[in-house]
């Protein structure tokens, strides 16, 4: 590992200052993923700004009936939070989902969201990345890529986000907070990740320098019925093959709005827009959830050997939006 | 040791006796146990925070310190295997006591760890903590009742190579309240 400065930053400003004009900088939550990176050669920063202790490790309720959780929170006091748990469940059982209790008890909501992808070629110094190092190619797509990306994906790079949380923020039409040096903006968690195209070393909308400062969770999906549903190769410390995040919105038995998110598909949590459209005003049944899932996942160009996540994630929504519709979707 | 612009002082208390070693930036909370105080308990495994073998208590709350950086911790009370007994420096915690009573081990290098992780867990538990196994319905944030279930789901970031998680989960039933 190359030797670096480490300031801690005691209040925002003194963040964003310190990161004005120093590319070669980054900031520091839990480190799970960026000590891991820097280990490895991924990231070789010059200098690293701690943000773990900036006043952002609030849960709270905002006057206008939402809810703000603050960068710093850590994973394991997010899901535990009253507001969360009984406002927005399926973000706890996200979190939940997620890594093990050590690293949920480190890592942060900023964090979690700019986790870079678990694609083995980006981790390895001796292997061709377009994500890495523009230009070199992809290794994984003629190599090992069961666990890559079916939607979405470019040429150049096929990788998937590997975030529970960011599935399930998704799905409840969350917003990041930013703040850089020339001030504050949000933007809904939809269209913070990006896809790859021809930019597959840009992750996500963020600019240089700029820090989250929490997400906001908005008041229109709170309460509503909700669920997460991830599968792995092992029963848990295990990253997803493909999830679901599902929050719906059944009134007289016609489905309101149905909100559904993939995590483990794209190389962005993946907001099922077709499906959602296609279940709004009608009645929910066994057989509207099939079809409409069915056309969303018809867009999917699995690669050679991962054909599989789209019947598998097929499945997983077909049966969390079942079980949340309970007997309101008899057949 | 002076410092110089790669490297800091960090007050720190470990084992509850207070310190200030001189750390590389790029040290590991790890190898600063390990190395420079001659704390050998929290093991290293795979160094990425896969394995939980380096599980170690920071502030309280269970952490793998192969990912922390030493730098980061100014100020933090950090509890390894060897400072868990009680305050007469000779009883066992409930938890090492259970884990030799059910021979949870055999060659122990991922022991310390998850010993250390149980205790984080027990806490967590206590303190009406769900897990990815606990009935959301039931999520209201009472104290988690510890089944079998429960301490495999709580305990999947230990790995054990030799494979003893049938003994280690009876080990922690014994001291679940
Ligand atoms: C073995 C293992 C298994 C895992 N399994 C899962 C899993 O199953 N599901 C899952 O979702 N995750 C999993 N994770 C990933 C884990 O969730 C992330 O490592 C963690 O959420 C990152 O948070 P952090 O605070 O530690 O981030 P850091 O490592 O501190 O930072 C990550 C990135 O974000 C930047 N950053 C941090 N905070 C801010 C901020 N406030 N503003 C701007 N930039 C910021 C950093 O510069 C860095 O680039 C696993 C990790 C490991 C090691
Ligand atoms: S999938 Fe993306 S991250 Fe993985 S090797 Fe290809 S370019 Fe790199
Ligand atoms: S050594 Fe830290 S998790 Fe393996
Ligand atoms: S006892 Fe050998 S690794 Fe667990």
């Amino acid at each position: 590992m190359k030797p670096f400065r480490y300031v801690r930053a005691y209040s925002v400003e003194e963040a964003t200052t310190a990161h004005a004009g120093r590319a070669n900088s980054r900031y520091l939550g839990g480190g799970t993923n960026l000590v891991d990176l820097m280990k490895l050669g991924v990231e070789r920063p010059e200098r690293l700004i701690d943000v773990s202790r900036l006043p952002l490790d609030a849960v709270e309720e905002l006057p206008d009936g939402s809810v703000r959780a603050g960068a710093t929170v850590r994973n394991s006091d997010l899901a535990a939070h009253p507001l969360v748990r009984e406002r927005y469940p399926v973000l706890s059982r996200a979190l939940l989902a997620g890594a093990s209790g050590q690293l949920r008890n480190v890592a942060t909501t900023g964090g979690n969201l700019l986790q870079r992808t678990r694609c083995p070629y980006f981790q390895d110094l001796g292997k061709p990345c377009n994500k890495r190092e523009p230009g070199t190619g992809c290794g994984a797509r003629d190599g090992v890529h069961r666990d890559h990306a079916v939607l979405g994906h470019s040429r150049l790079c096929i990788a998937t986000h590997p975030s529970d949380m960011a599935v399930a923020l998704a799905a409840l039409d969350a917003r990041v907070e930013l703040q850089g040096v020339r001030g504050r903006r949000t933007l809904p968690v939809t269209e913070f990740h990006r896809l790859p195209g021809d930019r597959p070393d840009v992750d996500t909308e963020i600019e240089p320098g700029e820090l989250i400062t929490g997400v906001l969770l908005p008041a229109a999906t709170a309460g509503l019925p909700s669920a997460y549903r991830k599968a792995r190769d092992r029963a848990s410390y295990a990253f997803a093959l493909a999830s679901v995040a599902v929050v719906l919105d059944i009134e007289d038995s016609v489905v309101r709005q149905a909100r559904i998110a993939f995590g483990g598909l794209a190389h962005r949590p993946w907001r099922a827009r077709h499906a959602e459209r296609a279940l709004q005003g009608g009645a929910p049944s066994d057989e509207a959830f099939r079809q409409a899932v069915d056309a969303e996942l018809s867009a999917a160009e699995p690669l050679r050997d991962n054909s599989f996540k789209v019947r598998l994630a097929r499945n997983l929504a077909c049966d969390v939006l079942r079980r949340l519709a309970g007997p309101a979707s008899a057949s | 040791m002076g410092t110089d612009v790669f490297r800091s002082e960090v007050p720190l208390t470990v084992n509850g006796s207070p310190c200030r070693p001189t750390v590389d930036h790029r040290s590991t909370l790890l190898d600063v146990l390990r190395e420079q105080m001659g704390l050998t308990g929290a093991k290293k495994g795979c160094d990425h925070g896969q394995c939980g073998a380096c599980t170690v208590l920071v502030d309280g709350r269970r952490a793998n310190s192969c990912l922390l950086l030493a730098v980061a911790h100014e100020g933090c009370d950090i509890t390894t295997v060897e400072g868990l007994h009680a305050d007469d420096g000779v009883e066992l915690h409930p938890v090492q006591r259970a884990f030799l009573e059910r021979d949870a081990f055999q060659c122990g290098y991922c022991t310390p760890g998850q010993i250390c992780s149980a205790v984080g867990a027990l806490a967590e538990a206590a303190a009406g903590n769900a897990s990815h196994v606990t009935d959301p319905d039931a999520d209201t944030g009472e104290p988690v009742e510890l089944t079998r279930e429960e301490i495999r789901e709580r305990l999947s970031g230990n790995l054990c190579r030799c494979g003893a998680y049938p003994h280690i989960v009876e080990a922690v039933e014994d001291v679940t309240p």
